[in-house]
């Protein structure tokens, strides 16, 4: 299990922001390699591994979705040397001023994200939190060398290295959401020793963070008779203890809602309670605010299950996760799809 | 066949005794946005022996289809949503009361003191409030928040409710003299007069009758019904607020009423989601002026229907939205006019049976 | 080209509404399109060029609808109360001109609201100068559109709907000056925009394209106290859109924007845009997914009726299409 560690930090210690994966795309690229049968990139940048099923042809095609993709900032202006920069995904400003921080320009760039003293901001922002369009990012050039290596719509990723804390505890950046990419990852691996009937399409998503264009586009062509995605959900932690946050490092989150096929939830809950993997109900009364919302009505419509990994400080350069969780999803999706059968989507019906 | 033909053109559908009761079953039934399941199993009884053709979706969407005779049909999409606005249950809490959310639109205003009715079991229970006795005049000028509010269903309720069940207002469904008094009548309306067409569909069309899911949280199962159907055409059927009251000051005429009760059936001009391709509307107004149909033209501005998702679909399916009006949807109780359904059976009655493939040659304009 | 755009910002076309100025782009675009047709939605669709070995299904998409308004409710006086096709700001409303689509004119007037308030839409009408319901020309339904005259003030030109009819002119000029080209290249004229991106979604299912271009206006950051702040400026060249808010532009794309603009030595400038969406989001999230971008226009005060671009950035956009559409393109 160490490589899923050493695979999980260095996919940490990537950038691959909302838009412009390539850089996360290429660790996984690697990571699949030996664990698909093929691999290809969609026309917007995700990426598709196939492992086939045992059987004739034509099979089932269950697809997992991962979004791959990270939040962070973009340069929107520079201003004697210093860069303006708005958000990619959803930031709190409030978290911002003193992160240390990547600009990918024509080279990469450490710097820092800076709050400038409040006499030099209107008057009324300089006081409580600073909103975005206030702060800059420093790299530590003076403007000429700034012109040179960076320009208007580089991207700023965080460059928090990740932490291992206490009790199998990890911390770090984009673990939204590329702890259910090292699921995945570990799903395929077990589904090397196992049979399985139906194709999987392990697909990391592209863009969730923006505009879900990854899973309104992968599903079209693969057409997958179901899929599963798999995402952080919220964790019990200091700010999220409320009915929409389910307890850290104890199981993983099923989700339960529009979004959910509710044959899929029934399914997977049989399949946790008889492998002993803890679980808890996810509740998602409206839209679900992952990849199944687009993947459900791509096309004629495509029956989903949500499976979420606890996360505490989502969207932050401190997210934490229980590396215990990641396993427990990555085991049930391989004996989810391990047992399904060639007519399994006979018994996914809507009439129970 | 000539003996059949007559049949079915003199067969008027009309609102009787029958259409009225499977109106107040549909009514009572609880279908929140993501469990339509209970009116699901009605449309499908009630579909089945009169459909060619009959599905349940991935998202469980009923597509219902009725084949017409003649040779060159055009292809007609009807689309009317079984879901409801509602609440999830999302929480025990220690004193034995559950917490929820609301799904779909509801002013949180419409909820405190009302009765429900939770999960499938239909087990009764009331959204309580503080006694008036002890709250402050401070208090009483804010709206009871969704989160401080819980469903008691009584101290011995043990383990019936779970997190994740779905409750309706309790109304149950009432005849007030000329109108209908009951929730959920957006949509039900709908699900109901496209259980008559289906009935009564002409010959020249296929009808392509949709009995969509989640249109309450985002139009979705209209997207994807579209998307299978690929009809010519398409016309959601559904219910619109009639504001039609009297403005607090009495020297201001009312200019924002959306529709109005007794105005007949509400033809869509545009909606937050549509813009409507305007052959149809002419059609449609043509229709009603030529048989003596009362309609109205719903004022244009916010809200949708399920033809935002639809005219979208592939490459583009002109639409049109037709409702009926309806006082105080969205909450416990609305009230709407036996007249204006009846209405709006007729004139998508008479519009259907005038589709030709000529409606739609040419470009839009407009 | 600037009896064009004249000739496209001075006629009406609302959201929905955009018959009358298809016509027109249709008769400027007659000659030069090897196959035209309308689709559901009202987007006109112009093919040119054969695809070759080298070369791709391209769109080029610019939007021909305006903003616009709709008639809710005609008093019992003759006055007419509306709500707004796309977005619509009170504050440029009042005293403005507006034409019905069958040419009835008329002003915007205001109730009386509290000082220092800022109005609503529901605080103005229309007075088309009718005197009771019965003599009111409109009826609930009907659509108009601002009336503002094109405005040329040499280097800079001014008028109502620059977004998006300038983009139109940069595409139709585009089309017309295209002489040689590897590609097959769709040029959708495409409706509804402004209230969701609603043509081009239908128009891109349809020419099912391998890449896309959205051409549209963007803000300009040079005005006083522009906030937040943005590097883009009149007359500092077409801007090559790296994301809006509704999408990212495919990077591979605007890296090869760019390239090609450097080397046809056309001026050009980087875009992000935090408040806007433009067709090229419809395109990219089409089917399984497009590499897509945009080319945009810088424009001042965008959704006013008096929205001001400059006329050498628009030349070099048409300059810039041009070239990107000449030869064949390279991702990454």
């Amino acid at each position: 299990m160490t490589d899923f560690i050493a695979l999980l930090k260095k996919m940490l210690s990537a950038s691959g922001l909302s838009g412009f994966e390539d850089p996360i795309r290429e660790i996984i690229h690697e990571a699949w390699t030996p664990l698909t049968d093929e691999l290809s990139v969609s026309k917007i940048g995700s990426l598709h591994g196939l492992k086939m099923g045992r059987g004739e042809a034509p099979r089932r095609r269950v697809l997992i979705s991962a979004h791959m993709d990270a939040i962070g900032m973009m340069v929107t202006a520079i201003e004697g040397g210093l860069m303006r920069v708005t958000e990619i995904g959803g930031l709190d400003h409030r978290i911002l001023p003193g992160q240390l921080v990547t600009v990918h320009g024509r080279e990469a760039l450490p710097g820092v994200v800076v709050q400038p003293p409040a006499h030099l901001l209107p008057e009324s922002a300089g006081e409580g939190p600073v909103e975005m369009k206030y702060l800059f990012v420093d790299v530590g050039l003076r403007p000429a060398a700034v012109a040179e290596k960076v320009r208007i719509g580089d991207t700023v990723s965080y460059a928090q290295e990740p932490l291992e804390l206490t009790g199998e505890a990890l911390a770090g950046h984009s673990l939204d959401n590329r702890v259910s990419v090292a699921a995945t990852t570990l799903c395929l691996q077990e589904l090397q020793t196992r049979m399985h009937d139906w194709d999987v399409w392990a697909v990391a998503s592209a863009q969730e963070e923006e505009t879900l264009g990854g899973a309104l586009t992968s599903p079209f062509d693969i057409r997958p008779d179901i899929a599963i995605v798999i995402d952080v959900c919220f964790a019990k932690s200091t700010g999220s203890n409320d009915w929409s946050s389910i307890p850290f490092g104890e199981g993983v989150g099923l989700g339960y809602g529009p979004n959910i096929h509710p044959a899929l939830y029934a399914a997977f809950e049989e399949k946790a309670k008889a492998l002993e993997i803890p679980y808890h109900r996810d509740l998602m009364p409206k839209m679900s605010g992952t990849d199944a919302m687009a993947i459900q009505v791509v096309a004629e419509g495509i029956p989903c299950m949500v499976l979420g990994i606890p996360l505490r400080y989502m969207h932050t350069p401190v997210e934490t996760v229980s590396l215990k969780d990641i396993r427990r999803a990555g085991r049930l999706m391989a004996a989810f799809i391990a047992d399904l059968t060639p007519d399994a989507l006979d018994k996914i019906q809507w009439e129970e | 066949m000539t003996n059949k033909l007559e049949m079915s053109a003199g067969k008027l559908p009309e609102i009787g005794a029958s259409q009225i009761a499977l109106l107040e079953k549909l009514c009572n039934a609880t279908a929140v946005s993501g469990d339509e399941h209970e009116v699901r199993q009605i449309v499908l009884e009630a579909v089945k022996l009169i459909a060619d053709e009959v599905k349940v979706d991935a998202l469980g969407n009923v597509l219902a289809t009725k084949f017409g005779r003649s040779d060159k049909r055009v292809r007609v999409m009807l689309a009317a949503h079984m879901d409801e606005i509602g609440l999830m249950v999302v929480k025990k809490h220690e004193d034995g009361v559950f917490e929820f959310v609301r799904v779909g639109g509801i002013d949180e205003r419409q909820l405190p003191g009302k009765p429900v009715l939770v999960g499938r079991e239909h087990l009764p229970g009331v959204i309580g409030a503080k006694p008036i006795h002890l709250t402050t005049a401070a208090e009483r000028k804010n709206k009871i928040d969704e989160s401080a509010m819980r469903i008691d269903l009584g101290p011995e309720i043990g383990e019936k409710v779970k997190p994740g069940d779905r409750a309706t207002f309790a109304t149950r469904f009432e005849l007030l003299g000329p109108s209908i008094r009951a929730k959920a009548l957006d949509d039900r309306f709908g699900v109901a007069t496209l259980i008559e067409l289906l009935k009564h569909a002409p010959d020249q069309i296929d009808l392509l009758a949709a009995f969509t899911v989640q249109e309450e949280v985002g139009l979705r199962g209209a997207r994807v019904a579209a998307y299978a159907l690929d009809p010519d055409m398409a016309i959601a059927v559904d219910a619109t607020p009639a504001y039609d009251l009297p403005p607090w000051d009495d020297e201001d005429e009312n200019d924002r009423y959306n529709t109005r009760l007794d105005a007949g059936p509400a033809i869509y001009v545009m909606d937050f989601g549509t813009i409507p391709d305007r052959r149809l509307v002419n059609w449609l107004v043509e229709t009603a002026t030529q048989d003596e149909i009362p309609y109205q033209l719903r004022q244009p501005g916010g809200g949708g229907t399920d033809a935002g998702a639809i005219h979208k679909v592939r490459s583009g399916i002109p639409s049109v939205s037709v409702s009926v009006p309806v006082r105080y949807a969205h909450t416990a109780a609305s009230i709407a006019r036996l007249d204006d359904w009846a209405n709006t059976l007729r004139l998508l009655h008479a519009a259907l049976g005038r589709v030709t493939p000529n409606l739609l040659v040419g470009e839009r304009r407009g | 080209m600037k009896s064009l755009i004249q000739k496209l910002v001075e006629t009406p076309g609302p959201s929905g509404f955009e018959y009358a100025i298809r016509d027109v782009i249709r008769e400027a675009i007659a000659d030069a399109a090897d196959e035209i047709r309308v689709d559901a939605l009202g987007s006109l669709i112009a093919r040119v060029g054969t695809k070759t070995d080298e070369g791709m299904r391209v769109m080029v998409s610019a939007h021909i609808d305006e903003i616009g308004l709709m008639v809710t409710h005609v008093d019992a006086n003759g006055f007419v109360r509306f709500t707004n096709i796309g977005g619509i700001n009170p504050l440029t409303c009042y005293g403005g001109r507006v034409l019905f689509m069958d040419g009835t004119q008329g002003v915007i007037g205001m109730d009386v609201i509290g000082p220092g308030k800022m109005p609503k839409l529901s605080d103005l009408f229309i007075d088309v100068g009718a005197t009771s319901k019965d003599d009111c020309p409109v009826k609930v339904g009907d659509v108009c559109g601002f009336e503002r005259p094109f405005l040329d003030l040499g280097k800079r030109m001014v008028a109502k709907s620059m977004d998006d009819r300038i983009a139109a002119a940069v595409a139709i000029e585009a089309l017309r000056r295209l002489e040689h080209t590897p590609h097959e290249v769709h040029f959708v004229f495409s409706t509804q925009e402004e209230v969701g991106l609603r043509g081009a979604t239908t128009a891109a299912y349809g020419v099912d394209p391998e890449v896309g271009f959205a051409v549209d206006v963007t803000r300009s950051g040079d005005t006083p106290r522009f906030s937040p702040k943005m590097a883009t400026a009149l007359g500092d060249g077409p801007a090559i859109k790296v994301r809006d808010s509704s999408f990212i532009a495919d990077p591979r794309l605007v890296d090869w924007m760019i390239k090609a603009a450097q080397a046809a030595d056309i001026p050009y400038q980087l875009e992000v845009l935090e408040a806007g969406g433009t067709d090229g989001r419809a395109i990219q999230l089409t089917r399984s997914g497009v590499p897509a971008g945009c080319v945009s226009i810088v424009c001042r005060y965008v959704h006013s009726p008096s929205e001001m671009v400059d006329s050498d950035d628009v030349e070099n956009a048409v300059k810039l299409l041009v070239k990107l559409l000449s030869e064949p393109i390279i991702l990454g």
